[in-house]
C-alpha cells in the first residue's frame, strides 16, 4: 500500500516560514512511521531532518507530533496511524530544522533538580546499601523515564510559559525524592516549590496520555507536592 | 546555540578546545570513565565527552536481562566459576588473564553502581537480587547459579541513567551531538594519540579536541548487517578511524548472532523468553532444537541455535518455506507473560499487533554483538600491534575494543560487565598516566583531512545516494558473511565490499545546509560501516576453522593446533594493502575442552 505523509517542514537557513510538504512512500501496516520517514530522507529527500537511534521505544529520541499527539515514531504503525499521517515538531521548543527542536531548555530543567543521588557515606562492610523492596518501588515507575520530552511538550502551562519546569523534570525529581538512600530530599523539595516548580501544574493529564512509558506522571507530581507539605515547605 | 550562517554551505574554520582527557562516546563505558577521571582528578580536571547523540539516548540503554557479578545474595557463587564459564562460552579464545580481572572486579564493580544510586531489584533483606541466566553456572558448569543483577527488565537502561546523573553531579563537560571524524596522531602512524576531531552536527563545525589521553568507546557496528538489534547510529565509527590509521582490529570475523531477533525488525525478544520455557518451532510445529542440543535444548548457547534456525530455513523448514521460524510461548500464562516478561510482551503486542498467549511470534537470528574490535590490555590501553606495543595517549573500552574476554562468542550480561569494569579500569589508568603522558600536538593533517572529507562530501553531485549503497552492504553481510560461512560466499562478500567502496567514492548528498546535516552525518558513518566490513570479511576468510560466532560449513569443526590465536587485521593506510598477523590466546586455568551445552 501507498501512504501520504505530510510533514510540516522548517529549515531557518532557507525558509521564512514553516509549511508542509506531502509525500507518498510505499508501507507495510505494520512499518513504524519511522520507517516512512526514512523511506522519505534515504530515497527521495536527503535534507529531511529529524532524531532517531534505537527505533524500537527505549531511547527516546524520536518523539514528534503525529496525527495531532505526542508519539514515538518507532513505535507508531501504519496500521494505527491510517493511510494519511501528519507528523510535525513537538510542541514548546524552538524547531532547529524540520522535526529536530532545540533540546537544551529541556536538559537544563532536567539538569535543574539535581536527577541524581547524593549520598556520600559508604556502608562500613563494603557492601551495598540495603533497601527494602518496598521502598525499591517507590521510585520503580518514575526511574523508567527516557527523557523523550513527550510529556512537557504536550503540556499547555508549558506550553505558555517555558520558565515551568515541566512534568519530565518533576518525574525526575520524583525519582530521587522518595528513594529512601538519598539525602538531598529537602534541598529537591525546594527546587520543586518553587514558583517555576511542582505547583503550576494544573492536572490536564495530557503529559500522562504523552508518556510512551505509561508513566503515572500526574500521581507523581501529586507526591512531590504531598512530601514538600510533609517537609513543611512553604 | 551557536548555528551557522544562514545559507552558508562551506566549513567554517576550525575550532580547539584544550582538555586534560576526551572520552568518545557516552554509553555505560564512557561514561563510567568519565566519572572515574573526575573523581581521580577532581573537579578542576577538564574531562571532556564528545557523543553523537545525547547521553540518555547511547545503546547501552537497551539492555534488558542483566549484569553478571558473583556476590552469592541468594545461592553460594565465586568468580572464578563466573571465570570458566566466560572462557567456555568463549569457546576457549578468551584471554583468561582478561576474564580472570573482569569477573573478579564485577563484585566491587556493581557495588559501587549500587553506591552511585543505582535501582537494583532487592532480596526480601533488602540486597542486590539476583537470578538466573543462559551460561551461567554454579562448580564449573554442574547447574545454573543466580548470578545476574538486575534492574526489572532494563538493567541497561538504570546503567544509563545512573552513570549519566552522576557525570552531571561531577560536572563532565559534555559535547552532544557531536560525531568523531578522526583521531589527533600528532607524531604520524605509531606515534602517540593526542584529541580528536569532530564534526558539531548542529553547526557542521569543525572542533579539535587537544588532550593528553583520548578513550574511544563508541559502542559497535552492527549496523553493516541487514537485521540487527543495533541502533541505526552503531556504525563502528571508533573501529573504522583507527584502522584507517593502520592500527590492527582484534578478532572481528567473531560477530554474535542472537537467535531470537523480531522478524525483519532485528530488535530482540529476550533469552528469558526461553528461559521462563518458551521454545522454537519451524514450518511442520516440531520443536527442532531436541535435534540439535538435546541437553539444553531451546537454552543452548547463542551461537548454537541462531545455526540450527539457519539450518531449518536452508532445508525449507522455515515458517512457509521462509526465512524465519517461530517462538512458541502460548503456555507460558498471562502470570508469566504480563509480570516476568511485560516489555516482551509489549513489543510482540506493538510490532507484531499479536497475542503473545495465543499467537506464534516470528523471529529470526539477528546480528547483535562485536566480540573482535580495537585491541587493548587489562587497563584499556590501545595495542599498536599483536605483540604488545602501545599507542601511548589512546585507550578503548566496551563493545569497541577487544580485551578479549568475549573470545569467539560472548556470554549473555556479560556485554554490560565489560563495559562497566573496563570503562572504570580505563578511567582509572588514564587519571593516573596523564601525568606521563606529554603535552597535545597539533595534527594538522588530520584536520586538513577531515575538512577535506566534509567539503568534499557537501560537493558531490553526480554519485550515488548513501542509502543504496548501505542497503547493499548489509544485505550482501548478512547473507554471505553471516551466521554460515563458506569460501566461496566469503570471497563473494570481498569481492562485492571492495565494489561497494569504489561505489562510495562518489556520494549524492542532497542537504548542503549547516544546521544539523543529518544526510552528511549518514554518508561519514557509510565510510565506517565499510571498513569494519572489510575486516570482518577478510578476517573471516582467512580463518579455517568454526568456532563460537564464526561458523564455516567448509570447515566444521574447531581447530585449537592451527587456531587457538587472535586475529590482528590491518590495513596500510597509504598502500591500502590489508595484513592479517596472529596473536597466541593468553590461557592460564582452563584447558579447551569440547564445548557442549
Amino acid at each position: 500500500m501507498d501512504v501520504t505523509l505530510r510533514i510540516r517542514r522548517y529549515n531557518p537557513e532557507a525558509d521564512e516560514a514553516p509549511h508542509w510538504e506531502t509525500y507518498t512512500v510505499p508501507a507495510e501496516p505494520t512499518d513504524r512511521v519511522l520507517d516512512l520517514l526514512h523511506q522519505v530522507k534515504w530515497y527521495q529527500d536527503g535534507t529531511l531532518t529529524f532524531r532517531r537511534s534505537c527505533a524500537h521505544g527505549v531511547c527516546g529520541s524520536d518523539a514528534m507530533l503525529i496525527n495531532g499527539r505526542n508519539r514515538l515514531a518507532c513505535e507508531y504503525l501504519v496500521k494505527d496511524a491510517g493511510s494519511t499521517i501528519t507528523v510535525e515538531a513537538i510542541r514548546g521548543m524552538e524547531i532547529v530544522k524540520d522535526l529536530l527542536v532545540d533540546m537544551e531548555p529541556f536538559w537544563d530543567s532536567f539538569k535543574q533538580v539535581m536527577p541524581y543521588l547524593v549520598n556520600d557515606d559508604m556502608p562500613e562492610d563494603g557492601k551495598e546499601r540495603r533497601q527494602l523492596p518496598a521502598d525499591r518501588d517507590r521510585y520503580e515507575d518514575t526511574s523508567r523515564c527516557i527523557l523523550c520530552a513527550a510529556c512537557t511538550t504536550s503540556c499547555p502551562v508549558f506550553w505558555a510559559d517555558q520558565s515551568y519546569v515541566g512534568p519530565a523534570a518533576i518525574v525526575n525529581a520524583h525519582r530521587f525524592i522518595v528513594d529512601t538512600r538519598d539525602t538531598a530530599k529537602q534541598e529537591r523539595l525546594e527546587i520543586m516549590a518553587d514558583p517555576d516548580g511542582v505547583w503550576r501544574c494544573r492536572t490536564t493529564f495530557n503529559c500522562v496520555e504523552a508518556c510512551p512509558r505509561d508513566i503515572k506522571i500526574t500521581r507523581a507530581i501529586l507526591e512531590v507536592t504531598q512530601e514538600i507539605g510533609k517537609a513543611g515547605i512553604r | 546555540m551557536t548555528l551557522a550562517t544562514l545559507g552558508r554551505a562551506a566549513i567554517p574554520p576550525t575550532r580547539v578546545h584544550e582538555m586534560d582527557a576526551v572520552v568518545v562516546g557516552a554509553g555505560g563505558a564512557g561514561l563510567y570513565a568519565a566519572l572515574e577521571l573526575k573523581q581521580e582528578l577532581g573537579p578542576e580536571a577538564r574531562i571532556g565527552v564528545i557523543s553523537k547523540l545525547y547521553p540518555s539516548r547511547s545503546h547501552t540503554g537497551a539492555a534488558q536481562g542483566g549484569v553478571c557479578a558473583a556476590l552469592g545474595n541468594t545461592e553460594e557463587d565465586h568468580w572464578e566459576w563466573h571465570w570458566f564459564d566466560t572462557v567456555k562460552g568463549g569457546d576457549y579464545l578468551v584471554d583468561q588473564d582478561a576474564a580472570e580481572v573482569m569477573c573478579r572486579d564485577a563484585v566491587e564493580t556493581i557495588i559501587n553502581l549500587e553506591h552511585l544510586g543505582l535501582p537494583f531489584d532487592r532480596t526480601p533483606d533488602g540486597l542486590i537480587n539476583q537470578r538466573r541466566f543462559g551460561g551461567h553456572t554454579r562448580n564449573y558448569g554442574e547447574g545454573p547459579v543466580r548470578r545476574s543483577c538486575f534492574s526489572a527488565d532494563r538493567t541497561g537502561h538504570s546503567i544509563l541513567q545512573t552513570l549519566y546523573q552522576q557525570c552531571i553531579r561531577r560536572d563532565v563537560a559534555f559535547f552532544d551531538e557531536y560525531q568523531v571524524l578522526d583521531l589527533a596522531l600528532p607524531d604520524g602512524p605509531g606515534g602517540r594519540a593526542a584529541g580528536v576531531i569532530a564534526l558539531q552536527l548542529a553547526t557542521t563545525e569543525l572542533h579539535a579536541f587537544r588532550a593528553r589521553a583520548v578513550l574511544f568507546a563508541t559502542g559497535g557496528y552492527g549496523k553493516v548487517f541487514k537485521v540487527t538489534s543495533n541502533a541505526h547510529t552503531l556504525t563502528g565509527d571508533g573501529m573504522a578511524i583507527p584502522y584507517r590509521r593502520g592500527l590492527p582490529l582484534e578478532d572481528m570475523e567473531f560477530f554474535q548472532f542472537h537467535p531470537t531477533g523480531m522478524y525483519k525488525l532485528g530488535f530482540l525478544l529476550s533469552e528469558a523468553m526461553r528461559g521462563e520455557g518458551g521454545f522454537l518451532v519451524n514450518d511442520s510445529g516440531e520443536r527442532f532444537m531436541e535435534r540439535y542440543a538435546p541437553t539444553m535444548k531451546d537454552l543452548a548457547s547463542r551461537d548454537v541455535i541462531s545455526r540450527s534456525i539457519y539450518l531449518e530455513v536452508a532445508a525449507g523448514r522455515g515458517i512457509g518455506g521462509k526465512d524465519y521460524v517461530h517462538l512458541d510461548v502460548r503456555h507460558l500464562g498471562a502470570e508469566v507473560l504480563d509480570k516476568k516478561l511485560p516489555d516482551m510482551s509489549g513489543f510482540i503486542r506493538t510490532y507484531f499487533g499479536l497475542e503473545p498467549l495465543t499467537d506464534l511470534v516470528p523471529i529470526q537470528p539477528t546480528a547483535h554483538y562485536a566480540m573482535g574490535g580495537i585491541p587493548t590490555d587489562i587497563d584499556g590501553r590501545v595495542l599498536a600491534d599483536e605483540k604488545g606495543a602501545l599507542v601511548p595517549g589512546f585507550y578503548a573500552a566496551g563493545e569497541v575494543a577487544c580485551v578479549s574476554v568475549h573470545g569467539a562468542n560472548r556470554l549473555g550480561t556479560n556485554s554490560l560487565l565489560d563495559i562497566l569494569v573496563f570503562g572504570r579500569r580505563a578511567g582509572k589508568r588514564m587519571a593516573a598516566d596523564l601525568a606521563d603522558l606529554p603535552e597535545p600536538a597539533v595534527d594538522a593533517e588530520a584536520e586538513a583531512t577531515a575538512a577535506a572529507t566534509v567539503s568534499g562530501l557537501l560537493a558531490g553531485t553526480d554519485g550515488e545516494r548513501p542509502a543504496v549503497i548501505r542497503a547493499e552492504l548489509q544485505e550482501v553481510m548478512f547473507s554471505k558473511c553471516g551466521v554460515y560461512r563458506t569460501d566461496r560466499l566469503l570471497v563473494e562478500c570481498r569481492d562485492a565490499v571492495a565494489d561497494l567502496r569504489a561505489r562510495a567514492r562518489h556520494l549524492k548528498v542532497d542537504d548542503r545546509g549547516c544546521r544539523y546535516n543529518t544526510d552528511l552525518g549518514e554518508a561519514i558513518e557509510l565510510g565506517y560501516l565499510i571498513d569494519c566490513a572489510e575486516a570482518t570479511v577478510e578476517s573471516a576468510l582467512a580463518r579455517r576453522e568454526s568456532r563460537g560466532g564464526h561458523a564455516r560449513e567448509d570447515y566444521p569443526n574447531r581447530d585449537d593446533a592451527g587456531w587457538l590465536k587472535h586475529t590482528f587485521a590491518s590495513r596500510g593506510p597509504k598502500s591500502g594493502i590489508m595484513s592479517l598477523r596472529y596473536k597466541p590466546v593468553t590461557i592460564t586455568k582452563f584447558e579447551p575442552k569440547a564445548r557442549t551445552y
